[in-house]
């Protein structure tokens, strides 16, 4: 048994290990880029309704039909209709580099839509205090609007990340790896069953990890 | 201190508008409680917001201390808002922020250096009496308690006005009381200004120098909370200072009574006035008087009386008898029985 364990560590160790590497970076990289366009986004869904700070009908409704749109499209469609524009931002279509522009495509009007549903759940009356003692708009954003609902936040973007997880499963197909991607390729395409279920096993205790690690962080930031 | 001039609010809810304020013109003193109340949807609260123009009114002005609010610019508005408090029914604090933090945060926010900060929390919660709770969660917290969270928050800006929106409206009534007695301690000992709308008029009663009665957006009567409970002249008025009395008679009683003599309502300032001019009236005239029911409360600076009588006698003795009392300061009013039309 255990000869076994050290044969297939010999055999498949390196890919594995570099495989975990590059998932992490395109999670990681990705996930970060979303975040700084889909929190701003977010809270402009919230601000641009009827009757908030910021009111305005045109970018409510556009920014809603833009998100909409994407959100619509699977990633693995959405990794090809957009080539021409991760060329043009990334200089690259393959590899890590080619695979977070899409990543992030996917993932951005996730989170924006993630915060929003987060934001708007922060109690109203509040938000009102602070614009009664005469405090600014940005400041309400951060110290309230955020503050309030970073429990809520922490738990949509555990969603994200493991959404992101299973989206760049499929960035083998530009060539980027991954777990997903040598699972496929050696679990499925040549039959190296031994790695499919390495790997498989890999990307559950990842999901489940991630999963326990958002709870339990929401449920500290909760204090009510 | 405060001055509202003809405001009028119109909400546009898809084709329907509400005409929450109708030409509401009030003014308060410097150092004055000033109550407004009113059954619910009378326009108390929109009323109350556009002081600071939470709800910027549809036609009129605000001023606060002469300077016009609704002239002024977005920044000006803002910075002018730190000197007015505002406290709420539902408290609103930070859920993820300690005591500590509720107070704090907002003086940060306003650019309150860092050194007073500490001070000014430790003064304001050592005024509403909660120093040993300055690192513990709202969550964790009384309503009576949250809300003393809140008046502190409001005080640390040492602002001169403070408007209260139903504040105790959420709370039992020995916390209401509590609280009530805070905001009166505030106002004398700060001089801070105090507007604060209600539904109940016990709330009146116990702190309010003033009051405005509104109904339909509209202020139906106002003056010196004395005479307001004396001389209501208002059916809703009337009903208002009823429910602080439980002073109905028996109808049937009511039916036999009346056919041998009038039943009055006399109400009176001060705690002797009223038995003793009674004692007056059978000694001076041919009338016994009998009380059915009767109350003695404590306004905020002085006791009022109102006492509902039988007057047994002529109807020509009544009269002079009802004369002589009105002479001697007393309200004299027909008694009506109370139909129950409730306060909602
Ligand atoms: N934001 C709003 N939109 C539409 N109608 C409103 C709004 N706020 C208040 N109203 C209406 O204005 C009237 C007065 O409301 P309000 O000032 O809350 O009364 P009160 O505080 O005396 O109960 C009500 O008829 C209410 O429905
Ligand atoms: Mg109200």
């Amino acid at each position: 048994m255990s000869a076994r364990v050290s044969e297939f560590i010999d055999l498949w160790g390196a890919d594995i290990w570099s495989a975990i590497i590059e998932t992490f970076q395109m999670v990681g990289i990705s996930l970060f880029i979303s975040v700084l366009i889909g929190l701003p986004l977010g809270v402009l869904l919230v601000l641009t309704r009827p009757g908030k700070a910021l009111d305005n009908k045109i970018s409510f409704r556009l920014l809603n039909a833009v998100i909409n749109v994407i959100r619509s499209i699977p990633f693995i469609i959405l990794l090809f209709f957009i080539l021409p524009f991760t060329k043009f931002i990334a200089g690259t279509t393959i590899g890590v580099k080619g695979v977070i522009v899409p990543l992030v495509v996917f993932t951005a009007p996730y989170i924006a839509r993630l915060m929003e549903s987060a934001l708007l759940e922060v109690d109203r009356g509040v938000v009102e205090a602070y614009e009664a003692m005469g405090i600014k708009t940005r400041h309400i954003i951060w110290h309230v609007l955020v503050r309030e609902s970073r429990s809520s936040i922490v738990l949509g973007l555990t969603i994200a990340t493991i959404g992101l997880i299973g989206a760049t499963a499929m960035a083998g197909l530009v060539g980027a790896g991954g777990l997903g991607d040598l699972a496929y390729r050696y679990g499925h395409l040549r039959y190296e069953v031994d790695v499919m279920y390495v790997t498989v096993f890999l990307l559950i205790v990842l999901v489940q990890g991630l999963q326990s690690f958002g709870n339990v962080m929401a449920a500290r930031l909760k204090k009510d | 201190m405060i001055r509202l001039e003809n405001i009028t609010k119109a909400f546009q809810t898809g084709t329907t508008v509400t005409k929450a304020l109708d030409g509401v013109d009030l003014n308060v003193e410097k150092g004055k409680i000033y109550g407004v109340i009113g059954y619910s949807g009378a326009g108390k609260s929109t009323l109350v917001r556009t002081v600071n123009l939470l709800e910027r009114p549809t036609e009129g002005k605000v001023y606060i201390n002469d300077v016009e609010l609704t002239g002024l610019s977005a920044g000006k508005l803002k910075k002018t808002r730190q000197r007015i408090g505002m406290i709420f029914q539902s408290f609103n604090l930070l859920k993820t922020g300690t005591v500590y933090q509720n107070i704090a945060v907002p003086l940060k926010l306003t650019g309150v250096p860092r050194k007073e900060i500490d001070s000014r929390v430790k003064k304001y919660l050592n005024i509403v009496g909660l120093e040993d709770k300055r690192d513990t969660y709202p969550g964790q917290l009384s309503g009576g308690q949250k809300q003393r969270v809140a008046i502190a928050r409001a005080l640390a800006h040492e602002p001169e006005v403070l408007l209260c929106d139903e504040a105790t409206s959420a709370l039992d009534p020995d916390t209401t009381e509590s609280i009530l007695s805070l905001l009166e301690q505030i106002n004398q000992e700060f001089g801070i200004t105090i507007l604060l709308i209600t539904h109940e008029m016990h709330v009146v009663q116990k702190i309010c120098h003033e009051v405005a009665v509104m109904e339909n957006g509209r202020v139906i009567e106002r003056g010196r909370v004395v005479d307001l409970f004396s001389k209501p002249k208002t059916p809703t008025t009337k009903r208002f200072v009823q429910s602080l009395f439980q002073d109905d008679v028996p109808e049937l009683l009511v039916k036999k009574l009346e056919s041998k003599g009038q039943i009055v309502t006399l109400s009176f300032v001060g705690e002797s006035s009223g038995k003793p001019a009674l004692a007056l009236l059978s000694k001076n005239f041919d009338i016994y008087p009998s009380i059915l029911a009767g109350n003695i409360t404590q306004l905020k600076d002085e006791p009022f009386g109102r006492l509902v009588v039988h007057l047994e006698g002529e109807e020509t003795e009544t009269r002079r008898a009802v004369m002589f009392l009105e002479e001697k300061g007393i309200g004299v009013e027909g008694y009506v029985q109370e139909v129950s039309t409730h306060v909602s």
